[in-house]
């Protein structure tokens, strides 16, 4: 018979089946103890509809430390997504809305968004292009703040394109990078990336502008080696599928850095587009006090911060006294921020019309 | 006054539970989808003007692009079905004739394997397989077989490939159950006949199978022409299939009238698929 050492022999009679069903029945007791305690101290809760860079625990967790409460997230894809959820659910079942400033004027119009305490929220330190008051506020009322902010611009691989090539818009389809190319499947300002390329400002595309957008659009798809949204776009950086992402951006790469500090991202020099999103209060919201402070509190400095690097995506925060550490600055190149933000244009949303033309463009690219 | 229940009665009541579990989760919802694809999305809001215009709109719109679509997850789907049947049926086959009894479980287990992976996951594994940088291409690499490297990824190769994988496994399935069911005294008969194991294969075995195969077939046509996952992580956006038309349609322009006429007529093309194997489809066998 195999003769078995001391540590072995006590290790196994503490952990004979008894005594693990004993420390098991045990720790879930006082799991669960835990969990109703947390539960109870929690008086209350925010249910936030938001993009998913607010799902981070470290961004949401100092708020409800703070102020006792507990954060519910519910993430979607698509403004469109978040309607349909919306319409779905009864008045008071939201607090807190993400949305992109280009849809706040459409959410307001709804009658979705309740008016925000203006004096209180910090103006005085945010960009003062991205202010775009035609979009946060409406008969000189606030209905949300400018939060976080990037660019559809170019993201590449340094080892594999030159930065020099990368800040020029033609390097989009210089047949030298045939094949390793990645388009990201966002019609809007893939088509307005293109078009500032081809010297034609976002704002004054007409229907007139669409051929010449879709036979560069053709000529680039020929190029291409894969169309995706942003986990296929970043997949295909990453695995070499490809070298450059069309309407990439810092979102697209930054937080990959670290792992591989080839790859970078930047404006063009004939510019980008400019992607922001807000935050707000829903007007049906019960909770209109605590759903304010949070919105004050992920526009404080150490909230925008968190905000920026959260993890699904990280981005721009729209305060200039975000406490961003120097090498997330450096990754993010904060320190061209005024530059770029001068040379970049905001998303360009088209009427009923031309967006309808615009998607017809955009589904023949896809199919060609 | 006596309340009688027959048998026949009793049997009535028990359907109930499955119709009402159909109409509310199959009928009603199949219902609003084809309200919907009547109805027209105008200044970002939804009418309902009872309109054929969506229905049109597949064969006029961009240039006959959804009629492209169609065409393609049609034969993305056709070439998967058939590939599939090619791996599946030798592995079935084996499984029930040539494995002793004691292995069999084993094997099955590992058949189905690859199910409890995420679907997601799975599709994502592939692409880095096929990648640039993935397993093939540095194999090939190392081999000296190729100078540069290949990435087989974002392209119809992949979303076949993909689709293979796991449908395959699905018509193993099927397939053995059929095959253990074919009785042993069949093949015997036709050996005492005369008839060599290609010969037996060929007139007993392959005919008493179909069925099974058949079921798979269909399910595995059904399951792949409305995928939207493989498609799009697997093929990259170089070509569009149905599914990934009328996600377009939901996800950035929110027209669920155009999304319910595009699901409409793929929900039509199932049919006729059903209707076409309906004659070999005997859920009995399998």
């Amino acid at each position: 018979m195999a003769s078995e050492c001391k540590p072995c022999r006590a290790v196994r009679e503490a952990f004979n089946r008894r005594s693990v069903l004993l420390a098991g029945a045990a720790s879930a007791f006082v799991g669960s103890l835990g969990l109703r305690s947390r539960r109870a101290a929690a008086a209350e809760e925010l249910n936030c509809l938001v993009w998913c860079d607010h799902t981070d625990p470290a961004l949401l967790e100092p708020f409800e430390q703070a102020f006792d409460c507990k954060i519910n997230v519910k993430e979607y894809g698509g403004t469109g997504e978040a309607v349909a959820l919306l319409e779905q659910s009864q008045p008071g079942d939201w607090d807190v809305f993400v949305v992109d400033s280009v849809d706040v004027p459409n959410m307001v119009e709804k009658g979705l968004m309740a008016e925000l305490p203006d004096a209180e929220m910090p103006w005085a330190d945010i960009f003062p292009e991205l202010h775009q008051k035609q979009l946060h506020y409406k008969d000189g009322k606030l209905y949300a703040m400018p939060e976080k902010f990037g660019y559809n611009a170019l993201a590449f691989n340094r080892d594999k394109v030159p930065e020099a090539e990368a800040r020029k818009a033609a390097v989009m389809w210089d047949p030298k990078y045939a094949g390793r190319i990645a388009i990201y499947d966002y019609y809007i300002p893939t088509m307005e990336m293109v078009a500032l390329g081809m010297g034609i400002r976002p704002d004054t595309i007409t229907k007139d502008d669409l051929p010449q957008i879709r036979d560069k659009l053709l000529e680039m798809k020929k190029l291409a080696s894969v169309v995706g949204d942003v986990p296929t776009v970043q997949n295909a950086l990453i695995t070499g599928a490809a070298d450059i992402i069309v309407a990439g951006g810092e979102y697209s790469v930054v937080n990959l850095m670290k792992e591989n500090p080839a790859l970078d991202w930047v404006l063009p020099a004939e510019g980008g587009i400019r992607w922001m999103q807000a935050i707000g209060v829903f007007a049906s919201s019960t909770k209109q006090k605590l759903a304010t402070e949070f919105v004050k509190y992920i526009l404080s400095p150490d909230g925008q911060a968190r905000l920026a690097t959260s993890s699904c995506y990280w981005a721009m925060p729209t305060n200039s006294k975000a406490s961003l550490p120097d090498d997330i600055k450096k990754v993010l190149r904060w320190d061209e921020q005024p530059g770029f933000i001068a040379a970049s244009y905001p998303y360009f949303i088209p009427d009923a019309e031309l967006d309808a033309a615009m998607q017809e463009v955009w589904t023949q690219f896809l199919q060609a | 006054m006596r309340f009688h229940f027959s048998r026949a009665d009793l049997r009535d009541w028990g359907l109930w539970p499955a119709v009402l579990w159909t109409t509310l989760f199959f009928a009603l919802p199949l219902a609003a989808m084809l309200a919907m694809s009547f109805a027209e999305r105008v200044a970002g809001k939804i009418t309902f003007t009872w309109t054929l215009a969506n229905y049109a709109a597949f064969f006029t719109r961009a240039g006959g692009t959804f009629v492209q679509a169609l065409i393609n997850s049609l034969e993305v789907t056709i070439l998967a079905t058939i590939l599939s049947i090619l791996v599946a049926y030798p592995l079935a086959y084996i499984l029930a004739y040539r494995v002793p009894a004691k292995w069999r479980r084993i094997l099955l287990v590992l058949i189905v394997l690859p199910f409890w992976t995420s679907y997601v996951i799975r599709s994502y594994s592939w692409l880095l397989v096929l990648s640039q940088n993935g397993i093939i291409s540095q194999t090939l690499l190392d081999l000296g077989l190729i100078a540069q490297p290949v990435g087989l990824g974002n392209s119809r190769f992949a979303t076949v490939l993909g689709f293979v994988h796991f449908f395959a496994m699905l018509l193993t399935l099927t397939i053995f159950a059929n095959l253990i069911q074919i009785k042993d005294s069949y093949r015997r008969a036709a050996a005492d006949l005369g008839a060599n194991n290609w010969q037996v294969f060929w007139h007993v075995t392959l005919p008493l199978s179909l069925p099974g195969v058949a079921v798979g077939a269909f399910l595995t046509f059904v399951l792949a022409i409305g995928d939207y996952i493989t498609p799009q992580i697997l093929g990259g956006n170089r070509e569009l299939l149905l599914p990934q038309a009328i996600m377009l349609q939901i996800g950035r322009q929110a027209d669920f009238p155009l999304a319910s006429a595009l699901s409409m007529i793929l929900m039509l093309v199932v049919t006729v698929a059903f209707l076409v194997s309906a004659k070999r489809l005997k859920m009995e066998r399998v």
